[in-house]
């Protein structure tokens, strides 16, 4: 006896969030905000080669609270896509699958990544200093 | 495309609660999936008041113990009661497991049990597993051998190339793994998913069997198997403790070495 269509069993809304998709979800994220973020970097070169007029006004912007933010943001996501890819390409090789090691390179990626973008505002912020 | 939110008819909305008699002691709800096909209405979720004072340690004790005694129309599959014959695999608790193997005691406040995610469901916490054979029947998973075995005994196989096969031959088919693939999920019509990708690999790995090649060939194609981005939710969530997510990459790397 063929009754209702059956219904799809939940999913994304209920599975309990684990590390290992959250980092594969936050790799997917950064790719997209680097593309975003190369747009960021286009506008800046053709402003430069436009004029000091045009190039005043992205320099401007990019000093502003949401320009840095979104500089910060954007160098995040190239350290974390850069960690995060050679953890990819480390399981390549056929190395790192147990779940402890999964852990432990997750979290290094996540530390390595906030930890090299500080380091990095932290550089740039010294050299403003002394110019 | 990957649909993120359920489909109208598959939406959950609240049930009912199943008090636990009087005199209870020790008591722990369990939030339970319930989908009836008879009655055109959509899931729902009722609660069962359990008293753990009578009941066994596992979750299955419990949902047996539902049935028994609280609500006998609750539907799922159960059979060995151990871990080997992978009936009893759903949601609990927000991971895919086996409910004869999941403690109730590991499980901090209210026990929510749904079927395996993102399937259709025959009932309550019955999926239905008819696609997902289908792409195990696809990957042959026999010995495919074209040499003549030994006349007088089996085929002789090395205590090196025997080992190969631990990690792959215990697994049991209860796709717990391949229903916590985000991949799979959303690509399941066309990716095998990890527990069927780690049976081809089983043959794969085979020492004694000769269709290697053509196993390979039958792979090699951006979704059957490339739709696997080592998520990782495989490995994490595999009651037996197997690492589907390994096996895949190692076929990944014979397809790079078979260039």
């Amino acid at each position: 006896m063929q009754t209702s269509e059956r219904p799809l069993s939940p999913h994304l809304q209920i599975y309990r969030w684990q590390l290992t998709m959250t980092l594969s979800i936050a790799h997917r994220a950064t790719g997209i905000a680097l593309s975003v973020g190369t747009l960021l970097l286009v506008w800046w070169l053709v402003a430069a080669a436009t004029g000091p007029e045009a190039y005043r006004v992205v320099q401007e912007f990019l000093g502003s609270w949401l320009g840095i933010l979104l500089l910060i943001g954007w160098s995040l996501s190239l350290f974390y896509h850069l960690c995060a890819g050679i953890r990819h390409l480390v399981w390549d090789t056929g190395h790192g699958f147990d779940i402890k090691t999964v852990y432990q390179s997750g979290w290094t990626v996540v530390v390595a990544s906030i930890g090299l973008t500080i380091l990095a505002w932290g550089a740039a912020l010294v050299q403003m200093g002394r110019g | 495309m990957a649909e993120f939110t359920l489909p109208a008819n598959s939406k959950v909305g609240a049930g009912k609660t199943w008090q636990a008699p009087a005199g209870a002691t020790r008591i722990k709800n369990f939030k339970i999936y319930r989908w009836n096909p008879d009655d055109d209405q959509n899931p729902r979720i009722d609660t069962y008041e359990v008293d753990l004072a009578t009941c066994g340690p596992m979750v299955l004790d419990a949902l047996i113990k539902i049935k028994n005694e609280i609500d006998t129309t609750l539907t799922f599959r159960r059979s060995c009661r151990e871990g080997i014959c992978g009936s009893c695999a759903m949601n609990i608790d927000g991971t895919n497991t086996l409910a004869c193997l999941k403690p109730i005691d590991e499980i901090e406040g209210d026990v929510t049990i749904y079927p395996l995610p993102h399937m259709p469901v025959v009932k309550d916490l019955v999926p239905d597993l008819t696609q997902i054979y289908a792409q195990y029947r696809s990957v042959k998973p026999w010995l495919q051998a074209e040499s003549p075995p030994p006349p007088d005994r089996e085929r002789p196989q090395s205590i090196e190339e025997r080992e190969k096969l631990d990690g792959l031959w215990e697994c049991i088919l209860c796709f717990c793994c391949s229903t916590s693939c985000p991949s799979y999920w959303w690509n399941g019509d066309r990716y095998l998913g990890p527990a069927v990708l780690l049976q081809a690999y089983r043959w794969i790995a085979d020492s004694r069997d000769e269709a290697t090649g053509e196993r390979l060939d039958r792979l090699e194609d951006p979704f059957r198997l490339y739709r696997c981005h080592t998520i990782m939710n495989c490995t994490k969530t595999c009651p037996k403790g197997l690492n589907p997510a390994k096996a895949i990459a190692e076929i990944k790397k014979l397809m790079v070495m078979r260039r």
